[in-house]
């Protein structure tokens, strides 16, 4: 029994050891913002002397901060809603409808899987640009749905296919199209998939990084990383600025995670594919 | 004979309008429902792929349309050119950190939070956060982390009685500076899929384990890692896939510096390919990317279903 408890106690301080180094850093950025820079280069790591908020509060009254974190807001949004739309509606298809090639334009569909998203991107940036939408919104919602979409399929069809079938034949009966069908019913019993994947695509449009900073020039449609390295590259050495920004960057990413932990837990780990 | 035929003739009259509705309903939900996913993943997955392979024969810097036909030029140009020896060791570098120190690390720690108790909760949820941060952001905290002047490393360095380091402008420390980075962001990813397959090994096999005297090491040894090593292997694929493409998190370090030491293939790809406008000539570099990554899968898949036979 001892033993046991020994063993516990070692195991309990090896975990709060590994999780301080993992946490070190973020907590030294969220305490850096509160930091002057001649303070940071004596205690990079520990408690301010004082908790002077004026590097946040000058980031918040900075209007592109709020800009880049809008512009963020939107891309992601439009891309989860149309990953969602456009991945559903053909999974749905490919679900409830047999018909002659199916099954090869859903392997089609899901070679996406396999391929690396930065082998694209120099063509891409040729495609979106003769398309006319660098510097657009689009030129980062379009391509991140295009490459969402395989994964999409593939969650959204197992999915469906898990669905009762009388549910349909008693539907039919009643006189309800597949159209109909989809829409009032195969979608509102779909939510916790489209929950997972609408998270995942979220997180993943959210974070994204070499896209945007292929198509978009204009500071205006700046989304936040690129905002950030912007910024970076405003205040170079003013490490107190930076973290500050920084912190505030990754606020509503650790927020959004803890409310919403389940669906990306299982989002990310479950269906992820590219890792 | 004949009355009975009637009502066949006149039932066999509503299953034809039947299927024929079935048949218009489901071609006209087909043509609604199918083409934007068609129309998107042709126009900007795979188009651009083939455009990649199309490219990387032409001399061409994105404007006009590319006629200086080069044939196999960019790809010796790329295999000469040292800066793609080093982006390819690294990224080599960084395969087998994941597997060698990421993976039993992840592991390691998937045995001791996978019950379900609120102090393990939190221990995974602390593990799990950095993976959830962007990239950009990650790499930039890090960079402040080891910088010469303010960082965390230079006030160790400073307490040891050293001179401090520039840790990321250093020859010899910025790539395993990098590698650091990279362990401390993703190992929580494959801890999680450990977690999930470990909670799923049924709790009578380790129960009967323990009752024949076995010691919780030889427990996870014999009983637990061999039941999981469908999640082994599905982290392996990611860790492989994802250390191929590892991009976003170098550029806040160093930008493949110092004198373009820590390239990776996507890096190496984007700086003298995209921002110099070598169109053609970084396309060559997409392709060797696209056929590792597509080889990597292949093998991998075949090696380790093999495994599973054997």
């Amino acid at each position: 029994m001892k033993n046991v408890t020994t063993r516990n106690t070692l195991r309990v301080i090896l975990l709060i050891l590994v999780a301080s180094l993992v946490i070190a850093p973020l907590l030294a950025s969220f305490f850096g913002g509160f930091k002057s820079n001649a303070e940071l280069r004596t205690n990079p790591l520990w408690l301010p002397n004082s908790w002077n908020a004026e590097n946040y509060i000058a980031i918040f009254l900075d209007g592109s901060f709020w800009r880049y974190l809008g512009n963020s807001f939107f891309i992601s949004s439009m891309t989860v809603f149309l990953t969602l739309v456009v991945g559903a509606a053909a999974a749905y298809v490919f679900s409830q409808i047999r018909f002659f090639g199916s099954k090869m334009i859903l392997s089609y569909l899901l070679l996406g899987l396999m391929f690396p998203f930065a082998a694209a991107i120099l063509p891409l940036f040729i495609k979106v640009r003769d398309l006319g939408l660098l510097d657009t919104y689009w030129s980062v919602i379009l391509p991140q749905t295009a490459f969402g979409l395989s994964l999409a399929i593939l969650l959204f069809k197992a999915f469906f296919d898990q669905l009762p079938k009388e549910l349909f034949e008693a539907a039919y009966l009643d006189g309800c199209s597949y159209l109909r069908f989809f829409w009032s019913f195969t979608l509102p019993l779909s939510t916790p998939i489209l929950a997972t994947v609408g998270v995942f695509v979220f997180v993943q449009s959210w974070n994204n990084f070499l896209l945007p900073l292929v198509v978009l020039n204009d500071r205006d449609i700046y989304t936040w990383p690129l905002g950030m390295m912007q910024f970076q590259g405003e205040y170079l050495t003013q490490w107190n600025m930076i973290l500050a920004f920084v912190t505030l960057t990754i606020t509503p990413a650790v927020i959004f995670f803890l409310a919403a932990q389940k669906y990306i837990v299982a989002g990310l780990t479950g269906g992820s594919v590219k890792g | 004979m004949t009355t009975m035929t009637r009502p066949t003739v006149h039932k066999r009259g509503t299953a034809d309008r039947i299927k024929k509705n079935l048949v218009s309903g489901k071609l006209s939900a087909v043509l609604i429902l199918l083409p934007p996913a068609l129309i998107l993943f042709s126009l900007f997955v795979i188009l651009p792929l083939v455009d990649a392979a199309y490219y990387s024969g032409f001399s061409w810097n994105g404007y006009g349309s590319p006629t200086d036909f080069v044939g196999t030029q960019n790809y010796t140009r790329l295999f000469d050119h040292s800066v793609f020896h080093t982006a390819l060791w690294n990224t080599t570098k960084l395969i087998l950190v994941s597997l060698i120190i990421q993976m039993p690390l992840a592991l390691g720690l998937a045995l001791l939070v996978y019950r379900k108790t609120p102090t393990n909760t939190l221990f995974r949820l602390v593990f799990f956060l950095p993976y959830i941060l962007a990239e950009v952001a990650a790499g930039l905290i890090w960079s402040f982390v080891f910088d010469g002047d303010y960082g965390i490393t230079a006030s160790i360095f400073q307490s040891l009685g050293q001179e401090s380091i520039y840790v990321l402008a250093d020859h010899q420390w910025a790539f395993p500076a990098i590698m650091t980075v990279i362990v401390w962001k993703y190992f929580g990813f494959h801890m999680m899929i450990y977690i999930a397959a470990l909670q799923s090994v049924p709790k009578d096999l380790i129960e009967a384990a323990k009752l024949e005297g076995a010691k919780p090491r030889q427990v996870a040894l014999f009983v637990q890692i061999p039941l999981i090593k469908h999640a082994l292997v599905v982290s392996g694929f990611f860790a492989i896939i994802g250390s191929l493409q590892i991009f976003d998190i170098i550029i806040p370090l160093t930008n493949g510096g110092p004198s373009n030491s820590t390239h990776t293939i996507v890096t190496y790809l984007y700086t003298f390919g995209l921002s110099r406008l070598n169109i053609g000539f970084g396309s060559a570099a997409a392709v060797v990317l696209f056929v590792l990554a597509i080889g990597f899968a292949f093998f991998y898949q075949r090696a380790t279903t093999r495994g599973g036979r054997a």
